[in-house]
């Protein structure tokens, strides 16, 4: 019989290792998968883990990977430490884009930087309409924000293909469904290191995230709103004690992290695509729910999270193309590596004994 | 019409069985939200055991196991190890999606062989009705039959009350003896099992080929469901097949060439869905019916 008896204190030990345990156990059953495909075990995990450092340009294209997925997993920081189940953030990344890139194609031929600046703030305004809905649906009806967000998902991808065949599409495109190349304002540029020039597609939009981190990192652990959306997100009854608005801070988290989503879109798409098409986001939105419990909640953990996730996603193209893996295979690794850190919170909540039954 | 009726009737029957399975494991106080992902394993498994047995009854069998088979996963990681249902569940979608999008790669172009219709001698010549009812595959009858089953169960057998007594008590039903934990593992299987046969059914009725991801968001609108339903099985019919007519309501608009873009029309059972909880919600609000302990976990060592 294993009993579990809730700790006082949360072991701040297990707290940094499970996260490197779960990695680790995800990669013991990888192989094992890798095994049983009849794959070679360690050609196969040199290609996911360590290819992609194995170039200079390919080190910078894993920060490009990982931008996106970091900074919608800085917004879901927000949601989740709530506990609100923001899992629509694909769907908010493709309503900011699409704003954004609406907005940057009404101003062909402009070079000012000001229209990418725009572009943010209205990048970050459909990503937060598109998670009002399950916002007031939640805070006005208390209708599930689980479901109506990722039903949105849906709706957006469907609706983006619409604009993009329809209204948007460029007449000179043989057919495709492309938007009209964004203006020059619009491209977020690649960055040209001194001495070494262009690496790999290294923008400047990564920087953006050593802006947010920071500031996310302030405002969670240092302001009072921050420390309200703790309280609120571990115990509802505290919360209410302490006169918090429960559906102000419902309301403002996911409006964030809904915002944050569509900026990750348009920087996506500014500096990797700079036009729209049917398909901007690869997933991005799922796997940042993944990439903000493998940081802990934590911004900075979401960093580093981002970077792990983003070098697998970069070595499991490899590995596609060197053995014939298929890329699927990224996600078995996800999902299993989600349910290891969720079996790590229980240890640190809980002891764990194992008693003799009588 | 008789068509039409028929057609409704068979686009409901996925997410009615996943929307049963998952009303009975929510009914235990498991909020399993990996519904997409166990259709994906039933459809994939079914698919790929037809193409190898040749027999679509194979197929319903094999899709009900990779059912069972996945959500003791989900059982395993929420109630023994108590890992948090949202997550776990959602973990489980991405899992099953990739897992089957691996498995169903050689599948992809190869058609399988559909479900039989069997008809009901004498029911089946009723004027209007008969064809519309009696004159289908066994799994139309089989979830006809479910209802009615998780239904009566509910009501009146000792199994069902002790499903709803861990569901809205787990510390009572503990105390009076019964394992919290076994009920929610059996339901959160039976659960699986009908998700994979909901699964199961859209290859070996629907559209007889895999790509990945076929499910299109089915499982998730299940879930949908059994709270629309308020953890009624008869209103889950009604449920289903409301949602199996706004689904073909797009072949109904494309066949009669109604001039809206496919993609507004492909949008309606989403939008649906969340008009229907939100309009649910008003009903919910005076009476929650909803299990007490969904989504909470047991300790079970008091």
């Amino acid at each position: 019989m294993i009993e579990f008896t809730p700790r006082k204190i949360q072991s701040s030990f297990w707290a940094i290792l499970s996260p490197i345990i779960s990695i680790g156990i995800t990669i013991f059953i990888g192989s094992l998968i890798f095994k049983m495909l009849s794959y070679p075990v360690m050609e196969s995990l040199y290609q996911v883990f360590v290819s992609p450092f194995s170039r200079p340009d390919r080190i910078a294209d894993i920060f490009v990977k990982a931008c996106p997925l970091i900074i919608i997993g800085l917004g879901l920081i927000f949601c989740f430490k709530a506990n609100i189940w923001n899992i629509g953030a694909e769907g908010q990344f493709i309503l900011g884009t699409l704003c954004a890139g609406s907005f940057a194609l009404l101003f062909p031929e402009t070079k000012t930087y000001m229209l990418l600046f725009s572009m943010f703030i209205i990048g970050f305004i459909g990503g937060a309409i598109w998670a009002s809905i399950p916002a007031i649906l939640k805070v006005r009806l208390n209708v599930n924000e689980i479901l109506v967000s990722l039903m949105l998902v849906y709706v957006a991808m469907l609706f983006i293909d619409f604009i993009v065949r329809g209204p948007l599409r460029d007449p000179m495109s043989f057919g495709f469904p492309l938007s009209k190349v964004y203006p020059d304002g619009a491209i977020i540029s690649k960055v040209d290191f001194p001495f070494i020039g262009f690496l790999g597609q290294f923008h400047y939009g990564i920087f953006i995230i050593l802006i947010l981190c920071p500031l996310i990192w302030l405002f969670i652990n240092k302001t009072l709103p921050g420390f309200q959306i703790k309280i609120f997100g571990s115990s509802t009854k505290a919360s209410e004690f302490a006169g918090f608005n429960k559906n102000k801070i419902t309301f403002y988290v996911l409006l964030v992290s809904g915002g944050l989503s569509g900026v990750a879109g348009v920087v996506e798409v500014s500096a990797n695509m700079g036009r729209l098409q049917p398909e901007v986001s690869f997933g991005y939105g799922f796997t940042a729910i993944i990439v903000a419990f493998l940081g802990r909640l934590n911004p900075y953990g979401v960093v580093i999270a981002g970077i792990i996730i983003a070098t697998a996603k970069l070595g499991a193209d490899n590995a596609q193309m060197v053995l014939g893996i298929p890329k699927v295979v990224t996600g078995i690794f996800e999902g299993m590596l989600l349910f290891f850190l969720l079996a790590g919170e229980t240890i640190q909540k809980y002891k764990i004994s194992i008693r003799k039954d009588n | 019409m008789e068509n039409l009726l028929i057609t409704i009737l068979l686009t409901s029957i996925p997410i009615l069985l996943a929307g049963l399975g998952e009303l009975v494991t929510e009914k235990s106080g498991v909020l399993n939200l990996g519904v997409e992902g166990m259709m994906l394993c039933g459809a994939v498994a079914a698919l790929g055991s037809v193409l190898i047995f040749g027999n679509p009854y194979i197929g319903i069998l094999f899709g009900a196991i990779a059912g069972i088979l996945i959500s003791t996963v989900f059982s395993f990681f929420t109630i023994t190890l108590m890992t948090n249902q949202v997550a776990t569940g959602l973990g489980l979608t991405i899992f099953a999606t990739a897992l089957t999008g691996l498995i169903g790669e050689p599948f992809v172009g190869k058609t399988a062989a559909s479900l039989p219709k069997l008809e009901i001698i004498f029911l089946s010549d009723i004027p209007y009705i008969g064809k519309v009812l009696f004159s289908n595959d066994i799994l139309v009858y089989f979830a006809i039959f479910l209802i009615f089953f998780i239904h009566f169960g509910f009501q009146n057998t000792k199994i069902g009350i002790i499903i709803r007594a861990v569901g809205d008590n787990h510390d009572s039903a503990h105390s009076i003896g019964y394992s919290v934990k076994l009920v929610r593992w059996i339901s959160t299987s039976f659960g699986g099992m009908c998700a994979g046969m909901g699964g199961a059914y859209i290859p070996l009725a629907l559209t007889p080929h895999w790509s990945e991801g076929m499910t299109a968001g089915k499982g998730w609108i299940a879930l949908a469901l059994v709270v629309f339903a308020s953890w009624m099985p008869i209103r889950l019919l009604i449920g289903a097949l409301i949602f199996g007519g706004i689904t073909i309501l797009q072949f109904v608009a494309q066949a009669r060439g109604w001039d809206v873009p496919s993609q507004f029309l492909n949008m309606l059972p989403y939008l649906a869905t969340i008009l229907a909880l939100a309009l649910i919600s008003f009903r919910l609000r005076h009476n929650n019916y909803a299990p007490a302990c969904l989504g909470k976990h047991f300790l079970g060592n008091k």
